[in-house]
Order: C-alpha cells, then sequence, then structure tokens
C-alpha cells in the first residue's frame, strides 16, 4: 500500500517536472513584445533628436537616471526577448534532439552575455 | 532539420495525357497526382480532360466522371457528396478543401488536384491520416462528467450555453486545416494541430462537460498547444467556414487566465 502510494506520488512529481512551461513562455513572450514597444520607440526617437550631439552631450544624456534606466531595460527585454523567439524557431526547424539542446543552450548563454555586458556598459558610463 | 526538399522517390515526373475524342466545346483539363504503392514508380501527374457539359458541376463529380469512364484506377476517398462526410477533402488549385464543396467554375484554367500536403500517401489522393485520428483520440473529443443527469433526463443546457460550441460542433474533421499549417508539417508528431485542438475546444467549451480542468492541464504544453503561431492557414483553407485560430487562441486565453 505504501509502496504504490509513494511511487503514484514519484509518478505525480515526476508528470510535473517534465511538463513543459508552455503558457509562462508564452506569455512572457508576450510581455517582453509589449514592453519593447515603448522602449523601442523611446530609445529610437532619442537617437533621432540627438543626432547632432557631441560626445560629452552624449555622455551626458547616458549619465541622466533616467536614461540609463530606461536603455538597461531595454537590453534586458531586448535580449530576453530574442532568446525566446529564437528559442521557438529551433524547437521549431531543428529537429535532431541534441543539436537543439545544444543550440538552446548556446542561445541563451549567448543573449545572457550580450545582456549582461550592454548592461555594464550602460552603467560604467552612468557611475 | 526540417525537410525542405523532396527525398528523390518522391519528385513527381510527367504522367499519361488523357485527350477528350469529341468535339465538345466547354472542355476543362485536370490534372491529377498519382501514385501507387504496388510499384517502384515515382509520383505522376495524369491530365485528363473531360466535357464539363456531360459532367457535374463540382470537382468532385469531374473525379467521380474520370473514374468511371476515363481511368478506373483513380483512387480518393467520398462518400456523401455534400460537405457532411469529410472524406473528399484533398488539394485542389493550391487549397485544401473538399471536392464536393468546391466548384469547378471557381478554379480558373487547369484544375490540379493533389493529395492533402505532408502527409503520407497511401494512394494517389488518399493519404494517411491514422495518426491524425489518434491525435483526436488523445483529447478524449466525448462528454466526460463527474456528476450524473438527473434520472431519466438528459443533461440541460441554456441556448446561451448552446451558442458557446457554434462554429467548433460542424467540424467534419477533414483535416484540411491541419494539413495545410505549416507548423503541423514540421512537427506535426508532437503539434496536435488545429483541427484536433478545435475538437478540444469544442469539448472545454462546452457547458455539461465537466472535465474542462484536466482538459486544459493535457493541452498545457510547448509543442501540443504553443505550436500555433497564428499562421492562419486553418480558417483561411476551412472548407466549412470554420475558425481553428480563433478556437485554439480561446484555449491559450484560458490558459493564461488559469496561471
Amino acid at each position: 500500500m505504501v509502496n504504490s502510494l509513494s511511487q503514484s506520488c514519484l509518478k505525480k512529481v515526476i508528470k510535473m517536472q517534465s511538463k513543459s512551461n508552455g503558457v509562462v513562455h508564452w506569455k512572457l513572450q508576450r510581455i517582453s513584445a509589449i514592453a519593447m514597444i515603448p522602449l523601442v520607440i523611446w530609445f529610437v526617437s532619442s537617437l533621432v533628436f540627438s543626432l547632432t550631439n557631441t560626445y560629452d552631450q552624449s555622455v551626458s544624456w547616458l549619465q541622466s537616471p533616467l536614461n540609463a534606466t530606461g536603455l538597461v531595460l531595454l537590453f534586458g527585454t531586448l535580449y530576453f526577448h530574442a532568446a525566446s523567439g529564437l528559442q521557438v524557431v529551433i524547437e521549431d526547424y531543428v529537429h535532431n534532439e541534441g543539436l537543439k539542446i545544444m543550440s538552446l543552450i548556446l542561445i541563451k548563454l549567448l543573449s545572457l552575455l550580450l545582456g549582461v555586458l550592454s548592461i555594464l556598459c550602460v552603467l560604467k558610463i552612468y557611475l | 532539420m526540417a525537410e525542405f526538399a523532396l527525398p528523390k522517390h518522391s519528385k513527381i515526373v510527367k504522367g499519361i495525357d488523357y485527350p477528350l475524342n469529341t468535339n465538345a466545346e466547354n472542355t476543362r483539363k485536370i490534372n491529377v497526382y498519382r501514385w501507387s504503392p504496388d510499384d517502384d514508380e515515382n509520383p505522376r501527374i495524369d491530365s485528363y480532360t473531360i466535357d464539363l457539359d456531360q459532367c457535374g458541376p463540382m470537382v468532385l463529380d469531374a473525379l467521380i466522371k474520370i473514374k468511371q469512364e476515363i481511368d478506373s484506377s483513380l483512387t480518393f476517398r467520398r462518400s456523401c457528396r455534400e460537405g457532411i462526410c469529410g472524406s473528399c477533402s484533398m488539394n485542389i488549385d493550391g487549397t485544401n478543401t473538399l471536392a464536393c464543396l468546391k466548384s469547378i467554375d471557381d478554379v480558373k484554367g487547369d484544375i490540379n488536384i493533389y493529395p492533402l500536403p505532408h502527409m503520407e500517401v497511401i494512394k494517389d489522393l488518399v493519404p494517411d491520416l491514422s495518426k491524425a485520428y489518434e491525435q483526436l483520440t488523445s483529447v478524449k473529443p466525448w462528454l466526460q462528467s463527474k456528476s450524473d443527469p438527473e434520472k431519466g433526463k438528459s443533461r440541460k443546457q441554456s441556448p446561451k450555453e448552446r451558442e458557446k460550441i457554434d462554429g467548433l460542433w460542424e467540424c467534419v474533421l477533414c483535416f484540411s486545416c491541419s494539413t495545410s499549417c505549416p507548423s503541423y508539417w514540421w512537427n506535426g508528431d508532437k503539434y496536435l494541430g488545429p483541427a484536433v485542438l478545435l475538437q478540444a475546444y469544442r469539448w472545454i467549451a462546452d457547458s455539461r462537460d465537466e472535465n474542462t480542468e484536466q482538459r486544459l492541464d493535457d493541452l498545457e504544453d510547448s509543442f501540443k498547444l504553443y505550436r500555433c503561431h497564428t499562421i492562419m492557414n486553418c480558417t483561411k483553407t476551412c472548407p466549412k467556414g470554420l475558425n481553428p485560430a480563433k478556437a485554439i487562441g480561446e484555449i491559450k486565453k484560458l490558459q493564461l487566465e488559469r496561471k
């Protein structure tokens, strides 16, 4: 009895673990897409308005807390969104399991690296 | 990787031309995909020219005429000839549809007929749908309830509740939608496809079904459900004018509300 009970519990746990978080991934991908709409509009318009800026003016623009926050948020969302989008593309088209897992890990590490690097660059100028 | 080119043995070659030997004026050429498992030949396109004045108005009428009068070896599924049984689904003029609901007049020029895309072919226009039927079985397309209905009475449903399954119950399971979906082409082994997901939603939306949570649990999977990238081919192709993409969207909405 005990054995069968623990077995059924184990079964449940295994099932829960192996269950992929379809809805979480789907939701985060959409939230990051929506978050990027204002961030990208703000960033691109800032770039356009500062086309004639000197080097010093650009640095001081980056040193404003509001702009630095915006940039950090933009880079964070951008790389997160890119990684989750590329994950879907790889899952769609790469059918070799080993190659799939390797490219998924590579994409995640690469976007993490680029994301952290970009944010550190912003912080370096800001601080 | 996904296969983008056909394997060598699947390359389609030119087949037999069956010209019309009468002086009929109102004629049409019909090009049909032919493949038989009984020989080692590549698939071919046979061309039949038929007299439209001696033929019914639908593409299925033309196929039946060809089978009866020109080439009895032509193989296709058909039964009701009025869009209810879902048997004669095939790719006509580049679109998946039911041959019995597709008017010959709606096609300009030659009529090209192929089996449903990206399915194994059993013979000619007959695709192997056994995997699709298995997927359908996996969503348990029948009423599941824990409670018993009142003795001797049927389960009641208000007109408003009944309205919720309009646009869902009409599906005849011809699989035109699933086989038009690129996501189903690439991942048809794991992704359930629009036809099956529409059926799944038909029972989720049914007020009499009491197993909704379990049904949603079973579908919450990045492959079973979320391979739908809202390409919308399913809705565009449905010969019954249904909207499988909307049904999938409703399932995604319910999944979101649950989390």
